[in-house]
């Protein structure tokens, strides 16, 4: 473990948010991964001057060629040196690209489940293909994030959607219920894509290449459910004492995320809440409109002032309805992950200080000479090692969380904002040609008064 | 006997050929300052002759609401709200108004004032009160009699049936409204001593009761389904706007409820900070924007609520037809039924049941001077049934005449006012979009800094 703690400590600083290749040619650049899979990347790269979204550019190569061998017809010409050169400054280009889709229920004599289809498209040279379809339940996704905390206690792995909605009636498989958790699993999973250590994780790896059978006896591997319990147990007694000694930055890090727990599940609260509310707006909208045609069947002059008051209510719906759907796409998702962030970042925090609260409960028995001083050195240096690793890692990933939930708030609120306002645009042409052609109307008749 | 047409006793003078200029015409409304929402389309004068001939225009308004207690009939105590009712003469020459009348006024009495008017003027849709207690209420107003915005609506309401009365030909003219505006003391006696009370036909309270009429004008029978039409819909239409202004609300509100957190959020934030703080704010305008709107909103469901009330005063002048039709029958059937009597008396055929010709037939022929007695009083009685058929015949037509009048007239009202309802309906709507655009783009702007 401790291994990989400094390898990935390389790793966690300075990469593009993408990732890159392990086997670069060398030097600080991050280059896009090994010679074969660079003169895939190198056309993605040319290609990028027309399409910004790096995701439809893989699939327009997807259709061009063939995606199981690199054609070595692919030039290093010195175009594509410069546009390799413009790929460090988009760290946003990626090598691996996941999608979850095509939720499909599975009866069995036990039980029904539901698994997701999970496509993995990549150029990265330890995969031994380049695209992957595998089939996953969320039972998959649980042992992958566990595996996940385990091999990195004090980095930030991004949540997954809830077992159950606590809330209530929701049958499981009812399908907004599955719509909301394909999303959420597919965020999942490009979340941790997009980190710069995870990324690189073999169980990741493993959960996204594997075929079944692969699967289900990698998962029998590891540490067994009672070994995993006793340190559970163990883990709650050490983390009290580790509160005690937290470093300042810590301290004010366990400030921010307890404040800022409390403050995103209550944003979750009032979005769902403004989400109901307009849902039952909708519904009394849908019987308003047609009262006033109801009327105008009654009369005579008034008869087309009222059709039109009906038609723009109607129209107002149909914007009621977009911005629903708005909300529920931009906001809703993003403010409720961040809720679930807000857990995980406890764990985080619990976890730190856990492995501090060993080091320092071994510092204890060396001062009191209880046992062999010479082991306990030992261990303690050690663990002073993994303090600091665990530390650092936390500090690092902490950085580049804190700016990822800046944008991605800042994002969800500006298509909220947005959402509004496209709604009262909306709705303003709608009255706005209403009165207009009233208007009209009412000149067209005072003129024909006069004739 | 109720009379079709207006007694000229009541009027201040008689009634000139034909109505004085146009009321919607002429002056632009003008109406009190104090006022605040009172229609601007409604014509805040009326014409009135005074004994010295000489016509003024006058403006009406009911400026100010009193709480006020006293003593009820029952000699408990009560309170009440007492309305003033200002009167101002507009002379031609300079436009300056004059306050030439100004007393207190209670509900109750308007509603005398209504009762007396819908007895003497049946032909006439008499415009209705704004409603006795608040209905079509959505939660956050209140459904109680005493809430000042429910007393402020009321007086707005009560000015409005004011303006309609000065505006009407007819019932602008009406000697018991003139006293109204200006005779504070007495007016209830004076009223009670026209004895208008006895006059009303308890029939046309009777809801339930049913008359069948052969002959009604088809033109009534309609406008009676019209405006039960009319009624159900307008009823339907404000109950649903009332539960959209409950959701409504509800929506702005939670909105609220981002400020106070990103607020709270932004003591956290050191890049997000300023950005939150402020959008926060903007949640808040948008949150408390919505109390303004939905009292515009009140507005409009008072105007659509007057025609609601307007369709019962519709309903008020069909019944009527439909009762003199009716006692207009009965006295043609009892007349032929008289004529029948006489006919078969003279002739000695007995076709008809009649009491004395089964007695007669069991007890022995009545002498020829008895018969001939009989049939000089059905003669007798005959003559004043045609007579009073013909009157009756008269009253009908005319009744008919003046009311279908008086309804094309309401209905030309009824368009343009609906329709102006509609508009400022619209225009409302699109004044609350244009707020929602700005409080949104300078939330996204916050958001986008941050």
């Amino acid at each position: 473990m401790e291994g990989e703690c400094r390898a990935s400590q390389a790793r966690s600083w300075g990469l593009p948010a993408g990732g890159a290749g392990r086997d670069s040619p060398g030097g600080d650049a991050p280059l896009p991964g090994s010679i074969s899979s660079s003169a895939l990347l190198q056309t993605e790269v040319l290609d990028l001057d027309e399409d910004e979204d790096d995701l439809e550019v893989f699939s327009k190569d997807a259709s061009l060629m063939d995606m199981n061998s690199f054609s070595p017809l692919m030039p290093t010409s010195p175009l594509s040196m410069i546009n390799q050169v413009k790929f460090e400054d988009e760290p946003d280009l990626k090598d691996l690209f996941i999608t979850v889709d095509e939720p499909e229920s599975h009866v069995t004599t036990i039980e029904t489940f539901i698994t997701y289809r999970i496509i993995t498209k990549t150029s990265r040279g330890e995969f031994d293909s380049s695209e992957f379809e595998v089939r996953r339940r969320y039972q998959d996704f649980l042992w992958l994030k566990e595996k996940l905390e385990e091999a990195h206690p004090t980095l930030i792995i991004p949540p997954l959607p809830e077992k159950f909605i606590v809330k209530g009636m929701v049958e499981r498989f009812n399908d907004d219920f599955i719509e909301t958790r394909r999303k959420a699993l597919h965020k999942f999973l490009n979340r941790i894509a997009d980190h710069p250590t995870l990324t690189f994780n073999e169980d990741f790896k493993i959960f996204l290449t594997a075929e079944a059978w692969e699967f289900s006896s990698h998962k029998k591997q590891g540490p067994g459910l009672l070994s995993r319990m006793g340190q559970s147990v163990r883990a709650v007694a050490l983390s009290m004492k580790g509160v005690k000694s937290r470093p300042e930055e810590f301290m004010e890090m366990n400030n921010f995320i307890e404040i800022f727990s409390h403050k995103i599940n209550l944003i979750d609260k009032i979005s769902q809440r403004i989400y109901k509310e307009e849902r039952e707006y909708l519904d009394e909208m849908k019987e308003y409109g047609p009262i006033h045609i109801l009327w105008s069947a009654s009369e005579e002059d008034l008869a087309d002032t009222l059709k039109s008051v009906a038609s723009c209510i109607d129209e107002c719906c149909k914007a009621t309805e977009k911005r629903m759907s708005g909300l529920s796409e931009a906001l809703l998702p993003v403010v409720h992950e961040y809720v679930l962030y807000s857990e995980m970042l406890m764990a985080v925090m619990k976890r730190r200080d856990q492995i501090q609260a060993e080091l320092d409960s071994k510092v204890e028995a060396l001062t009191s000479k209880k046992a062999d001083t010479d082991l306990l050195t030992e261990e303690i240096g050690k663990l002073e090692d993994k303090v600091e690793c665990a530390n650092n890692a936390l500090k690092a990933d902490w950085d580049r969380w804190r700016q990822n939930m800046q944008n991605d708030i800042k994002s969800a609120f500006t298509n909220m904002a947005e959402e509004n306002i496209l709604y009262y645009e909306q709705c303003l042409a709608t009255w706005e040609s209403f009165l207009t052609s009233q208007t009209d109307l009412h000149l067209e008749e005072a003129s024909e008064d006069k004739l | 006997m109720e009379q079709a047409a207006p007694d000229p006793e009541r009027l201040l003078q008689p009634a000139p050929l034909e109505p004085l200029s146009h009321p919607d015409t002429g002056l632009e409304s003008v109406v009190g300052e104090e006022v605040k929402g009172a229609r601007d389309e409604g014509p805040g004068d009326g014409t009135m002759t005074e004994s010295n001939f000489s016509l003024k225009k006058i403006e009406i308004s009911v400026s100010e609401a009193e709480k006020r207690t006293g003593r009820n009939a029952m000699n408990m105590q009560e309170t009440y709200t007492a309305y003033l009712i200002e009167t101002r003469s507009v002379e031609h020459s300079d436009g300056q108004s004059v306050l030439t009348d100004s007393l207190w006024r209670r509900y109750s009495e308007f509603e005398l004032l209504r009762n007396y008017l819908l007895v003497y003027y049946p032909h006439i849709v008499v415009p209705p009160l704004p409603e006795k207690r608040a209905e079509f209420v959505w939660h956050k107003l209140s459904a109680d009699n005493m809430d000042p915005d429910f007393v402020e609506r009321r007086r707005i309401g009560l000015e409005n049936f004011l303006l309609r009365l000065a505006s009407h030909p007819i019932l602008c003219r009406d000697k018991i409204f003139y006293l109204f505006l200006t005779q504070e003391g007495n007016w209830k006696e004076t009223v009670n001593e026209t004895g208008f009370q006895l006059k009303a036909d308890s029939r046309l309270k009777a809801l339930n009761a049913t008359f069948r009429v052969k002959n009604p004008d088809k033109r009534f029978i309609e406008l009676k389904h019209y405006s039960d039409e009319l009624q159900s819909v307008i009823s339907h239409l404000l109950r649903v706007r009332a539960r959209v202004a409950d959701r409504l609300y509800g929506v702005y509100k939670v909105h609220g409820n981002y400020g106070r957190v990103f607020s709270e959020w932004s003591a956290i934030e050191k890049e997000m900070g300023d950005g939150l703080q402020s959008a926060g704010h903007h949640m808040d305008v948008y949150a408390s924007s919505i109390d303004d709107i939905l009292e515009d909103e009140e507005h409009y469901a008072d105007q659509l609520k007057e025609y609601l009330f307007y369709a019962e005063a519709l309903r008020a002048v069909c019944r009527k037809h439909e009762l003199m039709q009716y006692d207009l029958e009965m006295a043609a059937q009892d007349l032929a039924s008289k004529k029948q009597q006489c006919e078969e008396l003279a002739t000695g055929t007995v076709r008809t049941f009649s009491l004395k010709g089964m007695t007669t037939k069991l007890f022995g022929q009545e002498t020829p001077e008895q018969r001939e007695a009989r049939i000089k009083m059905l003669e007798e009685q005959i003559k004043e049934g045609e007579q009073q058929l013909k009157s009756k015949n008269l009253e009908g037509r005319e009744f008919v005449k003046n009311a279908w009048a008086d309804i094309e007239r309401f209905k030309e009202q009824k368009n343009h006012d609906l329709k102006e309802a509609l508009i400022s309906y619209a225009v409302m709507q699109i004044s609350m979009c244009k707020k929602g655009i700005q409080v949104w783009t300078n939330a996204k702007e916050c958001f986008s800094k941050m």
